[in-house]
């Protein structure tokens, strides 16, 4: 029962850390209209910063803080370099040109970094396990991750729903064109828009770090869990995303953890290891294929007035 | 890097110009098929520039025979690799193909190679196919069969006394081998095994349940970017201390131990090479690479010079004649003489070697990194699992 | 068609037959391999382009069947070599027999999935095509009896053909291009007819076909079926090719290739993903050499760096895609 408890408390964890890989990206997404493939690699921006800057300084703080501040940055390049002309095409072109970001950011990082993985690890105050619950032993670490992803959602929550920006956001996801009308700068908007998107995947990033292979294409294994996560919450939502990310980081979880001791219940050991592992590979994947048949819009459609 | 890079197009252009300067013969082809890009990179990259060395210690030769060596990256596709081994092979008449890193290529290659009368020298991947019934006369594998590598861990983890372990590995046949290969010799107890996926990144459900089932020890072959998001999280875990890991040299490579710094602290692994071992071939090695690429030398580099000095061996023999004489070339090949880096080597009868095996832990230097230590030996002349399926002689 | 596409039409085809004269002409045989595999990713590529360009259905996943197609012929082979059988059926070497199971299966496979995805529409949709064909890599991963991640190593060779010998390299070829040839006359009677017609209207505004009484999803699902059974055939020929078959095939890139090559080439033309199938693999094997040629050894392996702004460029300026270069007119659905 502890076990199964612990396992729940790691797929939380999984889901709030998938949370904060997704937010950016389904904001994005949401807003802009803009399928961006490269999100995966401002995660790494953020990561292999972290590492120089923490290696350089000796804080993983300040090491976070220049993964985060390099992961804006690259991201508003970015945006002013590719993204911006890709507003008013359709979801292909999307697609296509950011495919072609990850295959030049990749090399990029490959031949300023190298390929052998880079190292940095959280202090170590932040590195130690403790007894939560007796019997229940967890990483700190991971508990700060769960804290920061649930600052991270708080804050989004207050931004969009309190603050005039937050409004402006809320108007631009319904109706891009009636914003522009009312006289705010669009582009500038979602320049910044883009940039703040690609900070939160920049923090993401560099608090993967610790826990991750800090790696040239570490971005794509996430990416594509991130797409699930946005998809099933319904695209542009954000509690729709923290929804989907804990579904998707508590279904991953326990079927890793259960679904081969259930089929052993009835099959032989070595076939019930293959095809569980088989499942539960597959598993997030059905989940969201489910969801999809089931609600094609996501678990929380955002009304827009455009497709 | 980028020292080294130039470098290598200097070696390149000598090795060049050296062919062409004794125009007594043409210079023997090799083709180095390897993995350069992806996150396995490394791996490549340490077999080329091993093999590399040993070309340019005899200034664009091997074996006193002149020699063109040319490398494509394969980035890890076996269609890839098929398009380069069609090339070297019909159109360069490469008569040796080397530097296949991976599992997946080999296949691919090998009997491309062999169809068309090359010679097949693996720097690396040894699948149990190619060892056992498929095994051909004209293939060599100079780091190992895939098995040895986890079957050394499984001598190792029951000499140090172990009673019962947990062994992880992903869900594809590389994994499942290495499990296997870890039981064969095993003596204690299984108490868990999982199959993780290939590439996962969060461990936090496996780690749940190796600490539920407290295991004495923790074996795992996660190569590359999930042995490292794997050791992270359990040292993050707190059970670094309470359960130990053994694993086998490539999971704790020295690009691992560099990636997971201190967590790597006191990791145990076995090898049948390690850069301490004492003797005379190891030594000019290590010196030679730290000074051609002003970095410390992986395994693989070893292997990859290993393979290239196998080669020089046998050209030397044959007066630098392979398809022209094949019969020789083999016996000279089967017959290895030659200094490994490694010590003592020879071949099977599969053409796979019988290799030493030692036992590792990682340490700290004075200067702070972090480096495997050989502390003692494990097995010796151990042979591969396949040999007797085999009909070689 | 104008005389511009009736040009390229003709010059492709007359090139394609010639090709492997001219290759042994010019002393490089080896590279027929090459011309091969562009053959059969222009396959491939045209078949995505029924669904992407004329249908506007933005698959994310037609590598999936790409990959169903080569493991029927890979799993077949392998039961051949093995003597072992599958569902009581033993396997088999028959071209005539494997091929069009690959085709008749993919085809199955794309229904069904055509029929649960068709229900999304817009980025959701290229999502959760994605989503199963994640799902099959990871199964692919797992069937250990065909080596897992590893594939299946076709040990007998290529399939059989009768009267044909398909392990002569200059043959396979030419089966190939018939193959190749065969579906571009079927598309272009396909675009012209009332499916085709149908199908255009639905990307341009599927509420007005509607409207109509037209029952869009069935002539959608139609377009998927056919889209993926040719694609099946495609990773048949190529799991031929190659004599091998892996997880590879089914890879979440693979599918970004596929689009990459119709998009190169020229979304919605006839011999668009034709042209952009061969500049794709033109340039993934060429470009590494074209550094090493001018100096650059150390960025060989990182031809990625140039081909990725190529890509970004081409979507951002060249819509029209190379065809469009050529012809200088607008696409047939522009």
């Amino acid at each position: 029962m502890t076990l199964f408890f612990e396992q729940l408390l790691n797929g939380l964890q999984l889901g709030v850390f998938l949370f904060l890989v997704s937010a950016g990206l389904t904001l994005i997404f949401g807003i802009m209209g803009v399928i961006n493939l490269a999100h995966g690699s401002l995660f790494m921006v953020g990561a292999f910063l972290a590492a120089t800057v923490t290696e350089a300084t000796g804080s993983f703080f300040i090491g976070l803080a220049g993964g985060i501040v390099a992961a804006g940055l690259v991201g508003m390049l970015m945006e002013y370099l590719v993204i911006q002309h890709l507003y008013h095409r359709d979801h292909l072109d999307q697609v296509l040109a950011t495919f072609g970001i990850i295959l030049f950011a990749n090399e990029l990082v490959a031949m300023i970094w190298g390929r052998t993985p880079l190292f940095y690890s959280a202090p170590d105050y932040l590195n130690g396990s403790i007894e939560i619950i007796p019997g229940i032993i967890y990483p700190v670490y991971r508990l700060f991750i769960i804290a920061v992803g649930a600052a991270v959602a708080i804050g989004l929550y207050l931004i969009i729903a309190r603050t005039r920006v937050g409004m402006l956001i809320r108007a631009g996801s319904t109706n891009r064109d009636m914003v522009g009308v009312l006289g705010v700068n669009i582009s500038q908007l979602f320049l910044l828009l883009f940039g703040f998107g690609a900070v939160l995947a920049g923090l993401a990033g560099a608090m993967a770090g610790p826990l991750i292979s800090v790696e040239v294409g570490m971005g794509e294994q996430q990416l594509i869990l991130a797409f699930v996560v946005v998809v099933i919450g319904g695209i542009g939502s954000v509690r729709g995303a923290l929804v989907g990310a804990v579904l998707v980081g508590v279904v991953d979880t326990l079927g890793r953890a259960f679904i081969p001791d259930i089929l052993k219940t009835f099959m032989d050991p070595a076939s019930a290891d293959g095809i569980g592992a088989g499942l539960s590979s597959m598993s997030i994947y059905i989940l969201m294929a489910i969801i999809l048949v089931l609600k094609p819009n996501g678990l929380f459609p955002v009304v827009s007035a455009r497709h | 890097m980028k020292r080294s890079v130039k470098y290598l197009a200097s070696l390149a252009a000598a090795s060049l110009l050296g062919g062409a300067g004794l125009a007594n013969a043409e210079p023997v082809k090799i083709g180095m098929i390897t993995t350069l890009s992806t996150g396995a990179g490394y791996l490549g990259q340490d077999v080329r520039d091993g093999f590399l060395l040993a070309v340019k210690e005899e200034g664009g030769k091997l074996g006193g025979i002149d020699v063109e060596v040319m490398v494509e990256d394969d980035g890890r596709k076996p269609g890839n690799g098929k398009q380069i081994a069609d090339k070297f092979l019909d159109k360069e008449g490469a008569e040796i193909i080397t530097g296949v890193i991976f599992s997946n290529i080999s296949p691919v290659v090998a009997p491309l190679a062999l169809k068309a009368g090359a010679f097949y020298v693996s720097p690396n991947s040894a699948p149990s196919t190619f060892a056992g019934k498929q095994c051909h006369e004209n293939y060599f594998a100079v780091a190992w069969q895939n098995d040895s590598l986890h079957e050394s861990a499984g001598i190792y983890a029951t000499k140090l006394g172990y009673n019962n372990a947990y062994i992880l590995a992903p869900n594809y046949q590389a994994g499942k081998d290495s499990l296997a290969g870890f039981k064969r010799y095993f003596k204690g107890e299984i108490v868990g095994e999982t199959y993780t996926k290939l590439g996962q990144t969060d461990y936090a459900a496996e780690i749940a349940k190796v600490r539920d089932a407290k295991p004495e020890m923790v074996f795992h072959f996660l190569p590359g970017g999930m042995g490292i998001n794997f050791l992270k999280q359990y040292a993050q875990a707190g059970l670094k201390d309470e359960i130990p890991i053994v694993v086998s040299s490539a999971s704790m490579d020295a690009g691992i131990v560099k990636a997971v710094g201190e967590i790597a602290l006191g990791v145990k692994s076995s090898s049948h090479w390690n850069h301490d071992l004492d003797n005379e071939a190891n030594k000019a090695f290590l010196t030679g690479f730290r000074e051609a690429y002003d970095r410390n030398p992986t395994v693989y580099a070893g292997q990859g010079y290993d393979t290239a000095k196998l080669i020089a061996s046998a050209l030397k023999a044959t007066g630098g004649k392979v398809k022209d004489d094949p019969d020789g070339f083999r016996a000279a090949m089967k017959a290895a003489n030659f200094d490994s880096v490694r010590g003592n080597f020879k071949f099977n009868t599969n053409n796979h070697p019988i290799n030493d095996w030692v036992g590792r832990v990682v340490e700290k230097a004075d200067d702070g990194t972090y480096y495997n230590k050989t502390i003692e030996v494990v097995a010796e002349g151990l042979a591969d699992a396949y040999a007797s399926d085999c009909s070689l002689k | 068609m104008n005389s511009g596409r009736a040009l390229i039409a003709v010059t492709f085809t007359v090139l394609a037959i010639a090709l492997p004269y001219l290759l042994s002409a010019a002393g490089e045989e080896y590279l027929i391999g090459s011309a091969t595999r562009i053959v059969i990713y222009a396959l491939a590529a045209m078949s995505l382009n029924l669904i992407l360009g004329y249908g506007g259905m933005i698959s994310f996943g037609h590598a999936a069947y790409f990959g169903v197609g080569a493991y029927v012929v890979g799993i077949a082979s392998f039961h051949v070599f093995d003597g072992s059988t599958i569902f009581g059926f033993a396997g088999t070497d028959a071209a005539l027999l494997a091929w069009p199971l690959a085709i008749i299966l993919s085809g199955l496979f794309a229904l069904v999935l055509g029929a649960l995805c068709l229900r999304t529409s817009g980025a959701y949709f290229i999502m959760i095509t994605l989503a199963f064909a994640q799902m099959l890599f990871f199964l692919f991963v797992s069937l250990e009896q065909y080596g897992g991640d590893d594939g299946v190593i076709m040990y007998n060779g290529r399939n059989t053909l009768p009267g044909l010998d398909l392990g002569n390299d200059t043959t396979f070829y030419y089966v190939c291009l018939v193959f190749l040839i065969g579906f571009s006359l079927l598309m272009s009677s396909l675009i012209q007819s009332r499916f085709g017609r149908v199908l255009r209207a639905c990307k341009q505004n599927e509420d007005r076909m509607r409207a109509l009484g037209c029952n869009t999803t069935q002539y959608k699902l139609a377009a998927f079926v056919i889209a993926g059974s040719v694609a099946g055939l495609a990773g048949a020929l190529n799991a031929n090719l190659t004599e091998f078959v892996s997880p590879d095939y089914v890879h979440w890139t693979k599918s970004g290739d596929l689009m990459i090559m119709v998009i190169l080439g020229g979304i919605g033309t006839l011999t668009g993903p034709i042209i952009g199938s061969a500049a794709f693999l033109l340039l993934e094997e060429f470009l590494p050499v074209a550094f090493e040629t001018v100096g650059l050894v150390d960025w060989k392996e990182h031809w990625r760096i140039v081909f990725g702004p190529i890509l970004i460029v081409i979507v951002l300026f060249a819509r029209g895609g190379i065809h469009s270069l050529i012809v200088r007119g607008q696409s047939d659905d522009r």
